[in-house]
């Protein structure tokens, strides 16, 4: 095989050379990096390059990671500045719901098939929606997952919503031509957060402690929603 | 808003404090950052990941900033001076550690390089999304990285670091 690293400085890199440092990211679609292990297994020369990368790769992140984080002035700053936008109606928390959902909407197609892969990153999103309006509406404490999009997902939310008694669940499909912001939109009216899905479709969402008239009374009007299709109580 | 600042913000200080070089103004950064994501969460259209995006606004109100520091005197060379207070790697390779080296030539770098090493190491962006995030070709991501790792060895070699690569 024809050696693919250059030995001297002045010549052009190859181009599996040039991928190198992506294939130590991982970065690499199937196809290069397997052109990339092909060309690794058989240039000595490129695998010690390679070596070197596996390296410096370390040493960035390491670096990167040694920067610590900002300190909280950043964040006060930001959402003062943000506090000091001009007033949207009907309040800025509201307001701010509206727009972080309509952000989340333009993600993906007007209409979405709630297809398993399209309803793991939706949960995502709307519980990273649930979990700003919370923060902007309640004053019961509590905790939200990361948000991801197109990134690796983080665990699933929890709440403490001060209530000792145990929240109700249901299971639920959403009607295929139901839109992020038409669930989003419910989960915020129910009080709702999704702590499951989707499996088989069905995502289980979980609503504020309440008494079990209340909870029947809500399973029944979410039962009646138009972009549910089948709604259940579940432990 | 608060979950997605939560999530993303270490991320962009660090991209930005390595452009910059100014803790005080790579904090200033992330608030700009994210007030332009709020102002501007309609137009993303979902083509890429969030992160590039994000990444890619950084940059540029990295580069802003740094046009405003060398309006009032103070150039990358004159800030790197002034933050640059530990060990230069002649140093560090005496004290036979190779790792703090390779880390401080990678500070060493120029910023054009630093970013790209940054984005392929630490963001683990691909070529095409750093080629989105710079506003370069593919095929001139590929080759800028080719020749920051290049700088960087040449910079250890200096440094009396020789690891078989060039």
């Amino acid at each position: 095989m024809m050696a693919a690293s250059k030995k001297m400085l002045d010549q052009e890199p190859s181009e599996i050379e040039m991928l190198l440092p992506f294939h130590a990211a991982g970065t690499l679609n199937a196809r290069d990096a397997r052109r990339v292990e092909e060309a690794l297994a058989g240039d000595s020369g490129l695998a010690l390059q390679y070596a070197v990368i596996r390296e410096e790769y370390a040493e960035t992140i390491g670096l990167n990671e040694s920067l610590g984080a900002p300190s909280a002035r950043a964040m006060q700053k930001l959402f003062a500045a943000i506090d000091a936008e001009p007033v949207r109606k009907p309040s800025l928390s509201v307001s701010l719901s509206a727009r972080v959902s309509e952000f989340f909407a333009r993600l993906s197609p007007r209409t979405l098939a709630w297809s398993a892969s399209v309803g793991a990153v939706a949960l995502l999103l709307q519980a990273g929606v649930i979990g700003a309006v919370l923060m902007k509406n309640q004053t019961a404490s509590f905790q939200t997952a990361s948000l991801s999009m197109n990134e690796p997902s983080s665990g699933p939310i929890t709440r403490d919503l001060g209530v000792s008694a145990a929240p109700p669940r249901a299971l639920v499909r959403f009607a295929p031509e139901a839109r992020i912001a038409d669930i989003t939109a419910l989960l915020d009216n129910y009080q709702a957060s999704i702590i499951d899905g989707a499996k088989g479709g069905m995502f289980r969402l979980q609503f504020k402690a309440m008494g079990k008239d209340e909870a029947a009374n809500l399973l029944k009007k979410l039962q009646g929603e138009k972009i549910v299709s089948l709604a259940v109580a579940t432990p | 808003m608060q979950v997605l600042y939560g999530r993303h913000h270490v991320r962009v200080f660090r991209f930005g404090l390595r452009l910059v070089r100014d803790e005080q103004i790579a904090e200033d950064l992330i608030s700009e950052v994210f007030l332009d994501v709020w102002r501007q969460a309609g137009k993303f259209e979902g083509r890429s990941a969030v992160t590039t995006w994000l990444l890619a606004i950084t940059r540029f109100k990295a580069l802003s900033a740094l046009r405003r520091r060398k309006d009032v005197g103070l150039d990358d060379e004159t800030a790197n001076a002034i933050e640059d207070t530990s060990d230069d790697p002649e140093v560090v390779v005496q004290k036979k550690d190779t790792g703090e080296a390779l880390r401080k030539c990678l500070t060493a770098l120029s910023r054009e390089h630093r970013e790209i090493v940054d984005l392929v190491y630490y963001h683990e962006k691909s070529v095409e999304e750093v080629a989105e995030i710079v506003g370069i070709p593919e095929n001139t991501v590929k080759t800028r990285l080719f020749y920051a790792r290049r700088k960087l060895a040449e910079l250890l070699k200096a440094a009396g670091i020789e690891r078989g690569w060039p």
